[in-house]
């Protein structure tokens, strides 16, 4: 079949597209291009395209197939970049590369794969693909330090039944190395990509600032029946749950309430979980239906038996214990190793 | 595989393969006082005044450079020393980067030169460098490069022709018609990479970019690459053949524009090998890919070295809008062959067909 791959320039992207090339698939690399690797590292006349865009056309020559780079840098900044700096604003706690599988990987790539006539599209996400009797279901990755489920929840079942995710079956990076050497790919040492590839530096207050000045003004820590503890530097440098970066008055407190309104922190003692959690933008990889299932509420978390209840477009949880929920981030339902859905948390 | 990227690299002519191998038998470096060092000065004496028989110079205004970015870069160092650099808005990047302060003069709608904001501009800056094309590289559009140099003349300014897409297609007496230098390179008319020029009119002092050794009567240092050189002078000597080109570019055209294509730069005067076709809707790269995929080779836009397709800024100066970012360049090579307007009509269908289905719209 004719397959389109997603290719970063990174090992695990490389390696699917060898094993694809291997099965003896048609295979079209493709590499979105998501901002300016020049501007981004603030050197001027530095070529747009960084390293990782030079390392994915090498690995396709190397496996002697087409390669091409699609220019997404304008939507990839509304996307992912604004929207981004505009959760922050509104007092959440995003999580960017849920917003760019969406919108990016398996929205207008997978668009563009379907519009070129492939058969399928693979990715280097750790997650498996199984062929159930209702579909395509999407499961928890062999290796359960890589899964990635968690962040690729909002993909469709239509989207699902078109991708394919060799990399779920295996039972470590270091196999995955390996056989990127194997082929021979100058990738297989490469170092793995960091959490927020946008942000180099690891500080993501400065795109805020770019994009969101506002929610690094200044405001008021405040206890929840008003009193004034102290002053915080920008609402997006916190979280619901938070303990760092208080004032004094506020030791042994945690961040309870973000107020975007007031660009006011209400904090109170520790203990902020809550049994009810409401989520909007829910995507169902079953009929959705009032189920029982097990919550993952952040990227690296324990489950939460929870009843989930469909609400229009998005869903309430009762959570057997109550737990930290952080408006922003996605609570993901798993019924063993099978995603049944998941949503954003309100 | 069907070539119709002619505009980014024409095929090698066969001539000029044999002038590369011959130049690589010949043992020697120009600037050597032995006998090999004059075997192959001689190799590039000859070529130098070929070049200039061709392009109505004298052999000792021809300067050679590694390609047309050296050479207008050069020009615009020597010859626009001290000068305010005019440039169109649909200049090649090797004028737009080498000219980074030089006032833009617009284009109209078909993409040849507003002669009357040209007037305007050269009033206020009569000791000017005009910098222009002969044929545009993405939409073929050729510049009344005569009446520019008419005014360049009147006013007292300097006029420097980046005639690279025209050489070998359209040639003219660029010098005759009021140039005082121009730009030319051996790959875009059938030579081998790495060698091009800069012509001058007679008696211009050209102050190197690069001094090193002092070669080309130190105006351009650095060991010349004959094989490259015996190529471009073999290559100009070729004929060809406009109206068989012209011929099947124009079907191509009738068919695109059948399957829902826009002709950019139509009611103008355009080189015989070039058509750019904008399709409404669908993104340029789509395109580009999906016919790469059935085996024909065209360009969009402006490739930065990450092979990333951007929008158009030829386009855009044409105020074409959206469309800068949906065309694609079709460009057909010197030794085209019957058939392949029919090859191309058919990929061209079917790539519209599919991306102007509704869930299919890229852009």
């Amino acid at each position: 079949m004719k397959v389109v791959v997603a290719m970063s320039g990174g090992v695990d992207s490389s390696v699917v597209a060898g094993l694809m090339a291997r099965a003896g698939h048609e295979v079209i690399g493709v590499t979105l291009q998501l901002y300016d690797h020049g501007a981004a590292v603030g050197r001027k006349g530095a070529c747009c395209a960084g390293q990782d865009i030079h390392d994915a056309k090498r690995v396709a020559d190397r496996l002697g197939i087409a390669h091409y780079v699609i220019d997404s840098e304008t939507r990839f900044q509304q996307s992912v970049i604004s929207a981004f700096a505009d959760s922050y604003a509104g007092g959440q706690t995003p999580v960017p590369c849920i917003a760019c599988n969406q919108h990016l990987k398996f929205g207008d790539l997978l668009e563009m794969a379907r519009g070129l006539g492939a058969d399928a599209m693979a990715t280097g996400h750790y997650v498996r693909r199984v062929e159930g009797p209702d579909g395509a279901e999407m499961h928890k990755a062999v290796d359960d330090t890589r899964d990635q489920s968690w962040f690729l929840f909002a993909t469709t079942r239509e989207q699902l039944e078109f991708c394919r995710f060799p990399l779920g079956n295996y039972a470590s990076k270091a196999e995955v190395r390996a056989l990127a050497a194997e082929m021979g790919l100058a990738v297989a040492e490469k170092a793995d990509s960091q959490d927020i590839c946008f942000v180099p530096s690891g500080t993501y207050a400065g795109i805020v600032e770019k994009y969101r000045p506002d929610a690094l003004e200044a405001g008021e820590v405040v206890t929840e029946d008003g009193h004034v503890l102290g002053q915080h530097q920008g609402i997006a440098r916190y979280t619901i749950g938070q303990a760092k970066r208080l004032p004094d008055a506020a030791a042994h407190m945690v961040v309870k309430k973000i107020e975007p309104g007031t660009r006011r922190i209400v904090v109170g003692p520790r203990g902020v979980q809550s049994a009810e959690v409401r989520l909007r933008d829910v995507n169902w990889l079953v009929d959705p239906c009032a189920l029982g299932a097990n919550v993952k509420l952040r990227a690296r978390d324990t489950l939460h038996p929870a009843l989930i209840l469909p609400e229009g477009n998005g869903a309430l949880l009762r959570l057997e214990e109550p737990a930290l929920a952080a408006p922003g981030q996605a609570a993901v339902f798993y019924d063993g190793t099978r995603v049944l859905g998941g949503g954003f948390i309100v | 595989m069907l070539y119709l990227d002619a505009n980014a690299t024409e095929p090698v002519r066969p001539a000029a393969r044999e002038a590369v191998l011959a130049a690589m038998d010949t043992l020697g470096n120009p600037s050597s006082t032995h006998a090999a060092g004059r075997a192959a000065r001689k190799l590039l004496e000859e070529a130098r005044e070929a070049v200039a028989r061709h392009c109505h110079a004298r052999a000792q205004d021809v300067v050679f450079t590694s390609g047309a970015t050296e050479a207008n870069a050069l020009a615009i160092h020597a010859l626009g020393a001290g000068r305010v650099v005019l440039i169109g808005t649909t200049e090649h990047d090797s004028i737009r980067a080498a000219a980074p302060e030089a006032v833009p003069v617009p284009v109209s709608a078909d993409g040849t030169l507003d002669l009357a904001a040209l007037e305007t501009l050269l009033a206020m800056h009569p000791d000017a460098l005009l910098c222009l094309m002969a044929a545009n590289n993405e939409t073929g559009v050729l510049h009344d490069i005569a009446a520019a140099g008419r005014l360049c003349a009147a006013h007292g300014a300097r006029l420097h022709v980046d005639a690279v897409q025209a050489i070998g297609r359209c040639n003219q007496d660029w010098l005759g018609l009021g140039a005082s230098s121009f730009a030319l390179s051996g790959h875009k008319f059938g030579g081998a990479m790495g060698a091009g020029a800069l012509v001058t009119a007679k008696g211009l002092e050209i102050r190197p970019l690069m001094r090193g050794g002092g070669q080309e009567m130190g105006r351009r240092g650095g060991t010349p690459p004959l094989p490259a050189i015996a190529a471009l002078a073999a290559a100009l000597a070729e004929p060809y053949e406009a109206e068989r080109i012209a011929a099947h570019r124009d079907a191509m055209e009738r068919a695109a524009i059948a399957a829902g294509a826009v002709v950019m730069g139509a009611g103008a005067a355009r080189l015989p090998n070039t058509v750019c076709l904008a399709l409404p809707g669908v993104r340029a790269d789509a395109q580009l890919i999906a016919l790469d995929m059935a085996g024909i080779a065209v360009s969009a836009g402006a490739a930065c070295s990450s092979g990333k397709v951007t929008a158009s800024h030829v386009l855009a100066a044409m105020g074409q809008g959206a469309l800068a970012g949906q065309a694609i360049r079709v460009s057909l090579p010197w030794n085209v062959e019957e058939g392949a307007a029919e090859r191309f009509a058919a990929a061209y269908a079917a790539m519209a067909k599919r991306a102007l289905r509704p869930r299919a719209a890229l852009a």
